[in-house]
Formats: structure tokens, sequence, C-alpha cells
């Protein structure tokens, strides 16, 4: 199927000491919006990290549709308060390879354009080491999608947020799923948000996994559940 | 001032100086590595007593040991970011005992070591300055390459990493830079107080302005206000031109702490 952006069949992943997946199957196609949830440690991050082929499955595969262009808003990052750059000057640190050192008109028109999507073009002259929390998640977003994702995978941005803040990610984050047909992928362990804002789950748990529709969550029996 | 051969010497040389470390420090910076630059200069004082003691040019010499033991620390050190100090002081410790071994079996005077130690404006010939123009060159024409890569790898290395930035590679070219940087400072401020120009210029920048291109512009003019007018002080007065170079910088850094506590205090 063409539309098919991520297969995995029977994928598994063990460490040394422990096994983190087991025989997980399941596709993600264009334009949806995914939430992968679980406990910490049942390997949601080692999903995340097979899918950006930064760890290679023990058995079964991971098949990519060919020329997948993935954005990634990694977990942890460590931006300071004295962090220099501007909020546009970060956001633009994804034009990356051996080109000349300032950008071309085209990159700085495509830079403002992602700043305004997510909503920060207000402050896009502020040492990002100054913006709040969910600035910062938003001025990440922006530079995920710098170079025209087909897929965003966002792991844990919405973790150190206050509620507020959260919603408001998450809004910006469902207008790019509706409107340009971004698929997302959204790892988290807050079931509230999951229920709410993603339209199917893959829930990973210590002993299996399950995956449907949302609607079907609320009825999904094997784990317990938890807000 | 400009008749005497040296002090044009001094002032092309020094220029170079500032264009360097104002760029370079901007990623020394960011990338959290003052400690390295000072390290780097120690290794370049055992290096250049080394020169001398095999008859090379003491410029030759701190090329060489700061090239090879900057690889060294980029491979020891590796991705852990606590062992890098401890690496670094082990290095460094050594390279100074080899430093201080060279200058005694040279039987050259001390006023060699305390040239190199404390850096020394009458020292520096046409010759030399015409190597620290190619090396200079060297260093920018690298940095126009890399630029991008390096500067998503030094201001986010966590994003570089999805971005597929060859992070290890782009270490170790930084590394023999940052080495290639310090041996050509180290000519003029001298291997004690290279960071005052490889890392002062920079960390004062970046209290005024927030994109990479401005922090380098604003970095060469602090190191270049420093430079030009530490060796006019220094020739007027006969006092050392790194005392006023030193004292030049270090004031810029003061004063941008100042200026950014005054702004954090009006926001």
């Amino acid at each position: 199927m063409s539309d098919t952006l991520i297969s995995a069949e029977n994928l598994s992943l063990s460490f040394p000491n422990h096994q983190v997946l087991s025989k997980l199957s399941f596709k993600v196609n264009r334009g949806d919006f995914l939430g992968v949830i679980g406990e910490n440690g049942v390997g949601k991050t080692t999903l995340v990290r097979l899918i950006l082929k930064q760890l290679r499955p023990s058995s079964g595969k991971i098949i990519l549709k060919e020329g997948l262009k993935i954005g990634y808003v990694p977990q942890f990052r460590n931006i300071d308060v004295e962090y220099p750059l501007s909020v546009r000057d970060f956001v633009s640190l994804s034009y990356t390879g051996i080109k000349l050192p300032w950008l071309s008109k085209k990159e700085r028109t495509r830079v403002g354009e992602v700043m305004n999507r997510v909503g920060l073009t207000a402050i896009s002259d502020r040492p990002l080491g100054l913006a709040s929390g969910g600035e910062k998640q938003k001025a990440y977003l922006a530079q995920a999608l710098l170079n025209h994702p087909d897929l965003l995978i966002l792991d844990e941005s919405t973790a150190s947020l206050d509620p507020n803040t959260k919603k408001e990610l998450l809004d910006v984050v469902t207008m790019l799923n509706n409107d340009m047909g971004l698929t997302i992928l959204f790892v988290s362990h807050d079931m509230q948000l999951i229920h709410e804002y993603p339209d199917r789950y893959l829930w990973l748990r210590r002993d299996g996994y399950s995956t449907g529709a949302i609607s079907d969550l609320h009825n999904d029996s094997k784990g317990e559940l938890y807000v | 001032m400009f008749s005497f051969e040296f002090m044009q010497n001094a002032y092309l040389a020094g220029t170079l100086i500032a264009i360097v470390s104002g760029i370079m420090g901007v990623f020394v910076t960011a990338r959290n590595m003052p400690f390295m630059t000072h390290t780097l200069s120690e290794i370049g004082f055992a290096g250049a007593a080394f020169g001398i003691f095999i008859g090379w040019t003491p410029l030759n010499g701190m090329l060489t040991f700061t090239t090879i033991s900057s690889i060294l620390v980029g491979e020891l050190s590796g991705k852990v970011e606590s062992r890098r100090e401890a690496v670094i002081s082990a290095i460094s410790g050594f390279f100074i005992g080899l430093g201080i071994l060279f200058l005694s079996l040279s039987n050259k005077n001390s006023s060699y070591a305390t040239n190199i130690l404390f850096g020394s404006v009458i020292g520096i010939s046409r010759q030399d300055v015409l190597q620290m123009v190619v090396l200079s060159v060297i260093v920018l024409l690298i940095l126009f390459v890399i630029f991008r890569n390096l500067k998503d790898d030094s201001f986010d290395p966590v994003g570089a990493q999805t971005n597929h930035v060859h992070s290890s590679l782009i270490s170790i070219i930084f590394l023999v830079l940052l080495a290639f940087s310090v041996s050509v400072a180290a000519q003029i401020v001298g291997s004690l107080l290279i960071f005052v120009l490889l890392t002062l210029p920079a960390a004062s920048a970046k209290y005024f302005t927030h994109t990479v291109l401005k922090m380098m512009m604003l970095g060469i003019a602090f190191a270049l206000f420093g430079v030009w007018f530490g060796l006019y002080l220094g020739y007027v007065t006969n006092w050392p031109v790194t005392f006023f170079i030193a004292t030049i910088e270090a004031g810029i850094y003061a004063i941008s702490l100042g200026y950014n506590y005054l702004q954090s205090r009006s926001e």
C-alpha cells in the first residue's frame, strides 16, 4: 500500500539482560495521528529509535516508506538560561550540510513560515534561553518541521508543561495533522492526552501491546487503565 | 610606530589572530570547551619547548604537539562529558612536565620560556607572519565548508543527531582547528593566556547579539579591539602587551556580564 509510512512486523528488540519489545506489529498510514502510550521503561523511546534507525531490531522488521522524511522532537535537550541563539537562529539549525554558511532567501522564507505555523513569530528574535517551556517546545517543533517532513515524532514533548501549555502545543500539532495532512507519532505516558488528541493508539506494556482506534481505548481491558 | 618592522608584523599577526579567535571562540563557548582550550595552550608550550630542543621553530613544535594531543583528547574522552575534564587534566599535566623537561635539556636561557608562556611582540618575524597567514586561511576555509554542520552540532547536539550530522567527525575536525588556532594565537599573547582571545571575546559577544554570524562579528570586533589597543599601549608604555590584551578582554567580559544583569533586571 502506497500510503503506509511505517510498517512493523513481529518487531522485537532485546538488550543483553532484558527484552524491551516483543513481536510488535503495527502500521502507520499517511495522515494518522498515532498516540504511543505506556509506562516508563516499556520501550516507547526504544521504538522511536528503531524508527529513526538509531537501533536495529533483534528480530522482525520495520519498513519505512522509501524516501520518508522524519521530523523528530527529542525528549531531552540542554537549553539553559544563557543559551544565546535567538528562536529564529535555533530553528534554522536544521539547515545542515556542506553549503554556504548563511541561509538562502528561500531558506529564510521557510524559517519564517514554520515559525508562523507554530505561533513563534512574535518572539523570533528573543534568545531561546529566555523562552518559556512551552515556547521552547514550539521552537523544537518548528525546527523539526523545517525540512518538510512526512512524519513528525514527538517524544514526551508535553511531559514538563503545565495543562494550558500542553493544550496549546497539541492544538498546534492537531492543526498540522488536519490542515497539512502531516502524520503524527505522539509518544506520551499521559493517558488523558492520548484520549483527547490522537485518532489511533499503540499501547505498549511489559507483557505485550494493543492497538486500535481511540474510541476503543476505553474498552481496552488488557492492561490497567491509569490516568 | 609602524616604521618598525616588528610592529608591522605584530599588527598583522594580531589582526589575523583576532579574526580566527573571534570566530573559533563562538564554537569554543557553545561546545563548552574553554578548559580544553587552556589545556591545548599548555600543550603548545611543551610543543614549543620541544621545537626549540630539536631545532625547529617554536610554532612548528606547537602545531605538532597540539594537533596530536587534540585528537588524543577527542578519542579518549569520547562522549562522556564528565570524563573529559579528568582526561584533559591528565594530558595537560603530562605535557607541561614534558615542556619543562625539553626546556632544561635544550640549554636555552629562560627568556625563551617566558616568550612562549607570555608571548612576545618582538619575536615575530615576517616568516612567522607568513606561516600564520597560511594557517589562518586553512582554519577559515575549513570552517567555511563545515560551518552549518559545526553550528548544528555545537548549538544543538541532540538535534544534530537526528539531522544525520556526523558528530564525532565534526568534533575531531574542530579539535584540530582549535589546535591550529591555539598555535597561531600563542605567538602574540603567549600560551598561558590564549583563552583570553579564544574564549572571552565570544563569551562576551553572546550577551549582546543572538545569531551565530553576529556573535562572530562582535567576537572579532572585541578581539581586534583588545589586540590593537593592547599593542599600542604596550608600545607606548613598554609594559607587556599580553597584560593589556588580557585586561581589556577581561574588562569587556565584565561589562557584558553587567549588561546582562541589567537586562535581566529590567525584564
